[in-house]
């Protein structure tokens, strides 16, 4: 049973949303093999229906700690597409001033956190914002993304158990996409169900099937609304697959090619569409409209980074500590 | 003046922190119901409440995150590790998250987070209680080191931490929470970015800090009484390390010794050597010499304790052989 569809303008919405995470991110990939951009380059591709579902929910003053797989994130929650592709080219006009990079996008204004590649050392960061909030009396959620390799890290219980003690606004979700690199979730944990290591923590915790961004955005509402209203925090794990390797340097010895076809048929965006096809929502045209806006959202977020500039290396040593006027 | 100590200072400094900004909290383990492992907090939890005192699991790794997040989130939060021995089971957070964020967000975020830890030997707690890390610590760009070596600076360190836009970490030298004398009553904030010449000499200037400035003060007293007037300074700030006050006192004495309760090997006595020979190696009229720990966990063994640590008779002995 699917859970129904939002209403049209809305689920549409969802679908745009998605494809922007898709295109933004093959786009990136080609760049990176033409080595524009470099470093490490984590694609989100196939789980996009977790990021779009769970952002859907939130509201602009909610605040968002992603890992280094946080493009999609960092899109949704409304970090410019132009400013992520400056950043990851290395540009100062990036989102992090070419600081960062890929994997530590950080902005601010749309309370975005980062962009943390420290497997599990985000999840404090968010328990830190959320007792911020909780203090100064502010209705705001803080949700917290991690991959299921992280539930294996010390960090992820020491910030289970303290969220949960002190009930500060957090949203955990873990992007459960069963490999951690090459290592799969049966050869990593010795309990697999990961909704009993939350709920061992007395955190109110279900899991949802994350190529579904109908089902994901319920679920993730339903825990918001909690969170919201003051009742500590909550664990969602989505289900996913990531459809490319763990990051470009990766042969995928670790998997067979059709285990990853079985999961591509079943993809985010192609369940999606078929469903607004069916529900007559979307035609060809309509489509086509959709992937030209992305198109042209990527294409202005290419020329934007190309023209960018390079920081001085005079500049070398700022923002290392706060300028402090005298 | 009033008589006070060292633990009464730091607790002083809190409570007026605590009382002067809604956003300032305290936490840690025990720092609360039990009063901080070194009675520095005692009596705040009745004081201030359970929301401004927080007794944290023994998760150093989540509750130093959460005040690092905390700081990030608008909070003025001083996080009270029981010592910088279990530092370590926080250093991901300390290192990877309090001193990048400024910088991997291109100077979009502060982090303004107080880190309060003891640190040091000399209790026959053996090695996994007697780490002196603050060396370490000061390696790292991105956060600022403090050691308070005096009730003034235990009183006024704090205030002026908390006011830094970034992270601060407070190294108090657990031998030092007894340390008794007289406070002005008015006694406040101090600056925290310049080192302080404790006594003034002009034979041989004596470089310490934290718990082993008291023994290089008995030191340079036991050398007066051999006709060898000493300066001595007190770096207090371990990082960003005060150069000018250092080569100041090399120009006049041209000689320097450094003590220092770190190892020799790669510590801060040994950046501070490299400094002199960067800065004023012409000035020097013999080798710099450093009075450091030996290279050995810190043994149990009083007798061996002892003989592991800088002490007074090392520092004049390191003197006598550098005047020849
Ligand atoms: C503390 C730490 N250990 C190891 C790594 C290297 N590493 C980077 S990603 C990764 C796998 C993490 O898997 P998971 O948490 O499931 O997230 P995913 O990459 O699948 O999104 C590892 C081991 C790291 N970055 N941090």
């Amino acid at each position: 049973m699917s859970d129904p569809l939002p209403e049209r303008e809305h689920a549409l919405d969802l679908l745009h949303q998605m494809l922007r995470i898709r295109r933004f991110e093959e786009k990136a990939a080609e760049l990176y093999t033409q080595e524009r951009i470099r470093g490490f380059l984590h694609l989100y591709i196939g789980e996009e229906a977790v990021a779009a579902g769970v952002m859907a929910t939130l509201r602009p003053d909610d605040a968002v700690v992603g890992t280094y797989r946080e493009h999609g994130h960092a899109l949704l929650k409304g970090v410019s597409a132009a400013s992520i592709m400056a950043e990851m080219f290395g540009k100062q006009e990036g989102c992090s001033r070419g600081r960062g990079g890929s994997m530590h996008l950080f902005d601010a204004k749309a309370r975005f956190y980062g962009g943390n590649a420290i497997v599990g050392g985000g999840l404090p960061l968010a328990v830190g914002l959320a007792l911020a909030d909780q203090r100064a009396g502010l209705s705001r959620v803080t949700v917290c993304f991690f991959g299921e390799g992280a539930m294996a890290e010390g960090e992820f219980h020491e910030s289970m158990n303290l969220a949960a003690l002190w009930r500060v606004p957090v949203l955990f979700v873990c992007e459960n996409n069963r490999y951690a690199m090459g290592t799969a979730l049966e050869r990593s944990e010795s309990e697999t169900d990961l909704v009993r290591h939350a709920e061992s923590y007395r955190v109110p915790a279900r899991a949802v099937d994350g190529m579904d961004v109908v089902a994901v955005e319920a679920a993730a509402r339903e825990a918001v609304e909690h969170v919201r209203a003051g009742e500590g925090p909550r664990f969602l794990e989505a289900q996913t697959y990531r459809f490319r390797a763990h990051s470009m340097f990766d042969a995928q010895l670790y998997r067979d090619k059709h285990e990853v076809e079985q999961w591509r048929g079943r993809g985010p965006i192609v369940r999606l569409q078929t469903r607004l096809r069916e529900a007559g929502w979307l035609d060809d045209d309509a489509l086509e409209a959709i992937e030209a806006r992305v198109r042209q959202e990527v294409a202005d977020a290419v020329a934007f980074a190309e023209a960018g500039t390079w920081e001085p290396v005079e500049e070398l040593l700022r923002d290392v500590y706060t300028e402090v006027p005298r | 003046m009033s008589r006070t100590t060292y633990r009464e200072a730091v607790r002083a400094a809190i409570r007026e922190a605590m009382q002067g900004d809604p956003r300032v909290f305290l936490m840690g383990e025990d720092v609360g119901a039990y009063g901080g492992c070194y009675a520095v907090s005692m009596g705040l939890l009745d004081e201030f409440g359970a929301d401004r005192v927080r007794d944290t699991p023994l998760s150093e790794s989540a509750f130093v995150g959460a005040g690092i997040g905390a700081a990030m989130g608008g909070q003025r939060p001083i996080v009270e590790i029981m010592t910088c021995n279990f530092s370590l089971l926080a250093l991901d957070q300390i290192m990877n998250n309090a001193a990048t964020i400024r910088h991997m967000s291109g100077g979009q975020l502060s982090i303004p987070v107080v880190i309060r830890m003891a640190t040091g030997a000399g209790r026959q707690l053996a090695a996994q209680h007697s780490h002196s890390l603050e060396g370490w610590y000061a390696h790292i760009p991105g956060i600022k080191v403090l050691a308070p070596a005096t009730l003034e600076d235990a009183r006024g360190m704090l205030p002026t931490a908390l006011e830094d836009p970034d992270p601060v970490l407070i190294f108090e030298h657990a031998g030092l929470y007894n340390l008794a004398g007289e406070l002005a009553d008015d006694a406040g904030a101090v600056p925290i970015d310049r080192a302080a010449v404790r006594r003034a000499g002009d034979r041989v200037t004596l470089v310490t800090y934290g718990g082993s400035l008291h023994k290089t003060l008995e030191a340079a007293e036991r050398l007066a009484g051999e006709g060898v007037e000493a300066e001595v300074i007190d770096l207090r700030t371990l990082r960003p390390l005060d150069d000018a006050t250092i080569m100041a006192s090399v120009r006049k004495t041209h000689r320097a010794v450094i003590v220092d309760e770190g190892w020799r090997s790669g510590s801060l006595a040994a950046e501070i050597v490299a400094r002199i020979m960067e800065q004023a190696l012409y000035e020097l009229d013999a080798p710099v010499a450093r009075v450091c720990s030996a290279e050995v966990p810190i043994p149990y063994a009083k007798h061996l304790e002892h003989a592991a640590l800088p002490q007074v008779e090392g520092i004049v002995a390191a003197v006598r052989a550098q005047l020849g």
